[in-house]
């Protein structure tokens, strides 16, 4: 009877967990209510760990209270440590940390010998491999975000190598499967899993790490959907399924926003050689702080376009200032947002937030882009393939067809830049050619603080 | 371990439809300026997979099925709460934007 009320105790706080997770990423899904939605998810997370130490059978206690104080508090701090333009990689961190975890949960199944039925031997399998790929990619995708820049690596075959671990991995699978996992089989198949994540991972550029992270956090979630399947755990099959379908859908808007097809982004390499295109011809024409802040003081519209740029050099806060100043001089100013701006969709929009921009002066592309036709100044900070007028004019280029705000069309246009070096797809930008572009040398956060002294001096 | 429902078949089916299509409702309409949270928020969700692993090291009998646990639910529990915090504190900031205007 006891062992009863226990295990209906922990069903239903599986459930409410399961409940307040949706919820919780309901809430999530609109500016107002976002930091209650992670509250909510929070507190069922909290009390789906809680029960979990109720399970009837279980041992080990003490090893589970270890580890979990060990990666919860090296998760604590380094989440609370981490600078907000770093937050792309860390979520690659932790999301690399679940498919791990998922993984580990088959692998623990799986060399228990148990013979757990054709479906859930394939569930488990199938889960375990997941997760193993999203975590050993998810860590590449860590490295190279965090600055290993030689982490991209290509060679001829490379398509042949994943397809064959692929394809072993699958046999190995299938042996799993029908001949209740033997350990060294099992060992196999996670070695090779492991390595086609870092294989499938290390071609892709740079540019397309946001991509490829949702991808990997949808990974996760499948896998831990899986292997709730397996454990009969409610919570992480509705958690995992969730998270499943939310980050595929993700994936596609994001890879829709850069134009470009997933399996492009997975299977061809991008970002590294210069591309062909079309020759660029002009030359750019560097300007002064003073006169771009008389420029700015003066114009009626000034249009900000922010890219990484400005979240490397941390100008976000600098650029408020600006911002403000302009504003009381009484000039029209917007924010005009790429969706891929930054490494990650709305990550500009977390630093400007940081810094304290309201968001109804920031803008999409699609909102915006009608309104450079009647700006003076469009100033972009750190910004360079999504203003690139190449994407809409030169079909010989890689970007060609991606959407881009329309900065070309402002009657100036200042682009604050470290140096005269192509952006992270290795393009040449046409925009900084034209006849109304001047080029603004510095680091974003120096020159926009030189930009607030011109303005302030008028 | 007799569980009072047994999740298989059809019924897992079903589940795994209805959450999936959950999920794609959720996020269907998200302003762009929420993707990076959002994702950030469902790769927290994800980290109940640390629930999962402390079932997996609790039942583990052998030493190399407890190491393993062991690293599962280390790495869960950072899944869950390097998530939580790195969403929070995003998320913070919108809230102050708002409360400043």
């Amino acid at each position: 009877m006891n062992m009863l009320n226990m295990t209906l105790i922990i069903d239903l706080s599986y459930f409410l967990a399961a409940v307040l997770f949706i919820f919780g990423l309901k809430r999530m899904s609109s500016p107002v209510t976002a930091r209650g939605g992670i509250v909510w998810a929070g507190v069922g997370m909290g009390l789906a760990t809680i029960v979990t130490f109720l399970f009837p059978g279980m041992t080990n206690y003490l090893l589970m209270v270890i580890a979990i104080g060990l990666g919860g508090v090296i998760a604590w701090v380094s989440g609370k440590k981490v600078a907000m333009t770093d937050m792309p990689q860390m979520i690659a961190l932790y999301n690399g940390m679940g498919g791990g975890a998922a993984a580990a949960i088959a692998a623990v199944e799986l060399f228990s010998g148990k013979d757990h039925g054709l479906t859930f031997g394939i569930l488990a399998v199938l889960g375990g491999f997941i997760g193993a790929v999203s975590f050993s990619g998810s860590l590449v995708a860590f490295a190279k975000l965090q600055g290993f820049k030689n982490t991209t690596l290509r060679f001829k075959g490379q398509q042949m190598l994943n397809l064959a671990l692929l394809l072993s991995s699958l046999v190995v699978a299938v042996m799993i499967i029908t001949q209740h996992s033997s350990g060294n089989l099992v060992s196999i198949f996670f070695m090779l899993s492991l390595v086609l994540g870092v294989t499938m991972t290390v071609p892709i550029g740079g540019a397309d790490m946001p991509v490829v992270i949702s991808l990997y956090n949808a990974f996760t979630g499948l896998a831990v959907a899986f292997e709730g399947f397996v454990q009969q755990n409610p919570a992480m099959i509705i958690a995992g399924t969730v998270v499943g379908a939310a980050g595929s859908l993700l994936t596609q808007l994001m890879a829709k926003a850069m134009n470009r097809s997933l399996a492009h982004v997975l299977f061809s390499g991008f970002g590294e050689t210069i591309a062909e295109g079309q020759e660029v011809t002009g030359s750019m024409k560097p300007i002064d702080a003073t006169d771009v802040g008389v420029m700015m003081a003066f114009a009626n519209k000034v249009l900000i376009i922010p890219g990484y740029g400005m979240a490397v050099a941390q100008a976000q806060h600098k650029v408020w200032e600006l911002t403000q100043l302009l504003i009381e001089r009484g000039v029209d100013i917007k924010f005009a947002i790429h969706p891929v701006a930054g490494r990650m969709p709305g990550h500009m929009n977390v630093l400007l937030a940081e810094a304290g921009v309201p968001y109804d002066i920031i803008y999409d592309e699609n909102e915006i882009n009608s309104e450079f036709e009647s700006a003076d100044v469009a100033l972009i900070i750190g910004a360079n393939d999504v203003v690139n007028p190449v994407a809409r004019t030169d079909p010989s280029s890689p970007i060609y067809g991606m959407p881009i705000l329309n900065a070309d069309y402002a009657k100036n246009v200042v682009v604050v830049k470290r140096g005269q070096g192509a952006g992270f797809s290795g393009i040449e930008n046409a925009l900084f050619f034209l006849d109304q572009t001047r080029m603004l040398y510095g680091d974003g956060q120096e020159v926009a603080g030189e930009l607030i002294q011109a303005v302030k001096s008028l | 371990m007799e569980q009072i429902m047994q999740i298989d078949g059809f019924i897992a089916l079903y589940i795994f439809m209805l959450a999936g299509f959950v999920g794609h409702e959720i996020i269907g309409k998200v302003p762009a300026i929420l993707h990076t949270p959002l994702m950030s928020g469902s790769n927290f969700i994800h980290g109940i997979v640390l629930v999962g692993a402390m079932v997996a090291l609790g039942r583990a009998s052998t030493p190399l099925e407890q190491i393993i646990g062991f690293i599962g639910v280390f790495l869960g529990a950072g899944n869950a709460v390097g998530g939580y915090v790195v969403t929070e504190r995003m998320l913070e900031m919108f809230k102050s934007s708002k409360g400043e205007k």
